[in-house]
Order: structure tokens, then C-alpha cells, then sequence
């Protein structure tokens, strides 16, 4: 195809938008409706999921040591744990400040009581390795490596919090996922529909094209150019609305509800859209692409 | 030169709209092909633009077996043919000048040549004037005009006019053939599907007659008697 040609092509699809304004008006709301639904639930599923992923950055195995292994050792088997690829850090507990943070704990008002131990810890063979996980569904896992480590003498866990935080994990993967799955289905189909209308009014058009000598590709260039603009300004629009949207309410929930806003961190907007912005437009312009594409094929035998 | 062999072609009702058509047309002839509606006409220009595919026999053009011409070579096939509508086909939404320079951007056409061939196209059909008219500005004469103006630009070696003045009045109707008439003289072979006699018998041409999807007359000069 000549540069002529595609400039001609490029300048028809943007002249086509404008012909068709109503067809238009209604294809970039019917895209910039699914984007904006698109861009409600990866919001939601992102937020939800940073939330999770922080609950679960704070739940950590506890690893005790056999009697008379030395702090080297402790080191030793940090090291070992530290290069597990689940682990996220691991924080070392000496048997004095295990004894110090319980007497906080417990002893708080009682100081006297506390003070009768003199300079004995009862908790000398407490020193411990507090182990925090990247993914808590790899605790399983990680504590069978832990315990195969010689000198650990125990290892606590709370498999319980583990498995429920895993499971909510993957419930919200999987419903966030099955939502967009069935958005992306319901735009692909409105889009065609949308695209079938504006073609059926060009229909004449197609095959005069066609009957003159058009190659496919000259024929479809200008609805496929038409296509990628609807979706590229169907994907921009409702991304600007939820950029501000967005801002506003983490505000508003910061603000109003301060017991909330300390339990659930959002996700801040800059790092949200970072990535929401190519993403939304790509599925725009992959939509508006797709969807003219395969509808205009259909027309092309003539 | 365009050959027909055997050439039959069958709808989905089985009833062929073409049976055994054998026709031979050679460079530079100027034919009517006359019939009831429904006689096969059509199929026929359909057949010839590769529209449709017969169900039986050889279509030749121009030394091409149009059978074997590939999907994605049709479009240059076309170009090589000239096709003007009894209802003109123009795009409504573009003017004269851009209807007739659409066929020339088809086939990528640089600019400048587009602008240097569509004013000369536009004198050949007297409508230099009105190069910047919209279609429904036009009456249908001046319509059929700029369809023959489109179907020239690209310079084809065959003209085919599917009723070409089906829809306009008797003036415009003679205008239009007289037209067609100049552009055979130049050397391009038209051929012309009509069902209007009184023209057919005037031009004093080849007449093909079809009724019922067979060829039952092929006279060389127009004085078939089907009234």
C-alpha cells in the first residue's frame, strides 16, 4: 500500500467519525461504559488485593531454637531461610528482648512482679527468628523447609489465618478476574454491534469500493482507523472520570472514616493508574481494533 | 476479448439464471444485451465483474480464466473494467470531483495525478462546471455522468452499463448513449444491458438477446425484433 494510501486511510477513518457522528457518539459511550466498568473492578481489585497482600505481609512463622545453639547458629539458619524465595524478611528475637517485650505485655502495672525474676530470663531459650512471608500461601511449604533445619526445635505458625487470607486471595483473583472476563465479553460484543450498524449504513459504500477495484485492506483500513480512535477516546474519557473519582474517594474515606482508612491503605493514584492508564487504552484501541476487524470481514465478500 | 463456454449459473433454487451460455466479445465492440428482467442479464455483469462464480463452464477476459483468478487478485482484475448502475452508485456524502477521484485513491493513485486526470475526465462528461455539486444536487442524467466519469478514470479496456438508463428520462437516456458511443470510439468495449428497444434499435449495434437464462438471438446490428 502506497504512503498516499495510508494517509488517505487515516484521514477517511478520522472523516468517517464525523459523517457518523451519532454512530460514533454512541460507539465511544458504549466503550467508554465497559472501560469505566473495566477500570471500577482492576480499582477495587487492586486495592483489595494490596490489602490482602499487606495482611499477609504481616502474618510471620515463629522459629525456636534447640537448647545451646549459639547466636552464630541462629545466624546460620537465618541465612539459610533468608534465601527462600517466599520470604520477605525476618526479624531476630534474642531470648532478652523476647523477655523485655513480654514484660511490656504482661507485667505492665506489675513492674514488682516482674522485677522478682532479678536477673534471671525465664525465657532464655526463647530466642526466635520472626519470619515474614511474601505469599502466605507458601507457609505450608517454607515450615517443612524449617523444620528440616537442624537446631530449629519448633516452629509456630497460624495456618488458620494463612489458609483464609490465601483463599481470599484467590476468591478475589478469580470473581475480579471472571468479572473483567465477562466485561471484556460484553465489549467486544456491543462494539461489533455497534460496528455491525455503522457498517450496514456503509454497506453501499463497501461494495462500491469493491466493485471499483478496492483491495480488502484498502477497504478496511478506514473502519479499523475509525475503530482504534473510538477506542481510544472510549478508554481515555472514563479514565480521566475515575483518575479524579478515584483521588476524591480515597480523600473522602481518609477523611470521614479515619477507623477505616488506619485497617485498609489504598492504593495511591499514581502508582493505580501507572499502570490502569496502558492498560485501559490498550484495551481501547485492542477492543476498537478487534471489533471493526472482524465485523468488516464479514462485509468484505463482495 | 471476453469468452464464455458453457456457462451456466444456478441459484440456491436450483432454477439456472444462465444455461449453457457460449458468447465471444471482441476488443472494441460495442454490444447490448437485451431481456425481460429476470432473463439473466445481470448475472451475466455479475458474472463478468466476478461477482459471482458460474456453476458450470469458462469465463475468459482478456486471456484470463477468471476461475483462477485468486481472492486477493480480483481487486486488480477490476480495475481493468469500467461499471456504471442504473441507480449511479455514487457516494452521496462526497462531491463530483471526490466520487470520481475515490476510484483513482482505490488504486493509490499519487495526488497529483488525480488532480491533473479528474478535470479531464470531468470535460469528457460536460460536467466540468459542477465538480463541486453533491449528488442529490444533480439531476439523474448528470448522476449517471460522474458513475461514467468513475468508471473511465482508471482508464478500463472494458466499459460494462447495467441499465444504464433505466432511471432517466428519454433527453438524458440518448445523452448518455451517445456518451457511451464516443468512449467505444476510443477504443474501450462497452457493453450495455438494457431492456430500452427503442434506443437498442437506434444504435444500430450488436444485440445479444437472453430470455431465460439462454442466448436466443446474437445479431450484429440492432434490428432484433423483440417487441
Amino acid at each position: 500500500m502506497r504512503i498516499s494510501s495510508i494517509f488517505y486511510s487515516i484521514k477517511q477513518g478520522f472523516k468517517n467519525i464525523f459523517r457518523n457522528k451519532m454512530f460514533s457518539l454512541v460507539s465511544i459511550a458504549t466503550m467508554a461504559a465497559c472501560i469505566f466498568m473495566f477500570g471500577l473492578f482492576y480499582i477495587l481489585f487492586t486495592n483489595f488485593s494490596n490489602m490482602v497482600r499487606e495482611a499477609e505481609q504481616g502474618v510471620a512463622v515463629t522459629v525456636f531454637f534447640d537448647e545451646g545453639v549459639t547466636d552464630e547458629e541462629i545466624q546460620n539458619i537465618q541465612g539459610q531461610i533468608a534465601l527462600r524465595g517466599e520470604v520477605s524478611r525476618i526479624n531476630y528475637v534474642s531470648a532478652e528482648d523476647a523477655w523485655t517485650s513480654y514484660k511490656q505485655e504482661y507485667f505492665e502495672g506489675y513492674e514488682e512482679a516482674a522485677s522478682s525474676f532479678g536477673n534471671d530470663n525465664p525465657l532464655e531459650n526463647s530466642a526466635n527468628l520472626e519470619v515474614y512471608l511474601n505469599d502466605v500461601s507458601m507457609q505450608h511449604s517454607l515450615v517443612n523447609y524449617i523444620n528440616g533445619i537442624e537446631g530449629v526445635r519448633k516452629v509456630n505458625q497460624s495456618q488458620d489465618v494463612a489458609n483464609t487470607l490465601s483463599d481470599l486471595n484467590k476468591l478475589i483473583s478469580y470473581i475480579t478476574g471472571g468479572i473483567i472476563l465477562i466485561l471484556l465479553g460484553v465489549a467486544i460484543f456491543l462494539i461489533s454491534n455497534t460496528v455491525t450498524v455503522g457498517i450496514s449504513v456503509r454497506k453501499e459504500e463497501i461494495g462500491i469500493m469493491k466493485l471499483i477495484g478496492a483491495t480488502d485492506y484498502f477497504v478496511r483500513a478506514p473502519f479499523i482507523v475509525e475503530g482504534v480512535i473510538i477506542g481510544l477516546v472510549g478508554a481515555a474519557l472514563p479514565l480521566i472520570l475515575l483518575y479524579f473519582l478515584y483521588e476524591e474517594i480515597c480523600v473522602y474515606i481518609a477523611d470521614k472514616f479515619n477507623f477505616i482508612g488506619s485497617m485498609l491503605t489504598f492504593v495511591d493514584t499514581r502508582t493505580m493508574f501507572n499502570t490502569l492508564v496502558p492498560v485501559a487504552l490498550l484495551l481501547g484501541v485492542g477492543i476498537g481494533f478487534l471489533g471493526s476487524r472482524l465485523t468488516i470481514r464479514k462485509h468484505l465478500r463482495v | 476479448m471476453i469468452k464464455l463456454e458453457h456457462v451456466s449459473k444456478s441459484y440456491s433454487a436450483g432454477i439456472p439464471a444462465l444455461n449453457d451460455v457460449n458468447l465471444e466479445i471482441k476488443d472494441g465492440e460495442f454490444v447490448f444485451i437485451v431481456g425481460d428482467s429476470g432473463s439473466g442479464k445481470s448475472t451475466l455483469i455479475k458474472l463478468l465483474l466476478k461477482e459471482l462464480e458460474p456453476t458450470e463452464g469458462i469465463i475468459t477476459v482478456d486471456g484470463k480464466v477468471l476461475k483462477k483468478i485468486k481472492r486477493k487478485h480480483i481487486p486488480k482484475y477490476r480495475r481493468k473494467i469500467g461499471v456504471v448502475f442504473q441507480d449511479f452508485r455514487l457516494l452521496k456524502d462526497r462531491n463530483v470531483y471526490d466520487n470520481i477521484a475515490f476510484a483513482q485513491k482505490v488504486i493509490g493513485e499519487p495526488t497529483n495525478h488525480i488532480k491533473k486526470r479528474v478535470p479531464k475526465m470531468l470535460s469528457l462528461v460536460g460536467l466540468a462546471a459542477k465538480y463541486k455539486s453533491f449528488p442529490k444536487e444533480l439531476s439523474g442524467g448528470e448522476q449517471q455522468r460522474v458513475a461514467i466519469a468513475r468508471a473511465l478514470i482508471n482508464e478500463p479496456n472494458i466499459l460494462l452499463a447495467d441499465e444504464p438508463t433505466g432511471n432517466l428520462d428519454n433527453n438524458n437516456a440518448w445523452e448518455i448513449m451517445k456518451l457511451l458511443e464516443e468512449i467505444n470510439e476510443k477504443g474501450t468495449t462497452v457493453i450495455v444491458v438494457t431492456h430500452n428497444l427503442e434506443i437498442v434499435k437506434v444504435m444500430k449495434k450488436r444485440v445479444i438477446t437472453v430470455k431465460k437464462g439462454v442466448i436466443v438471438s446474437d445479431s450484429e446490428i440492432g434490428d432484433d425484433d423483440e417487441d
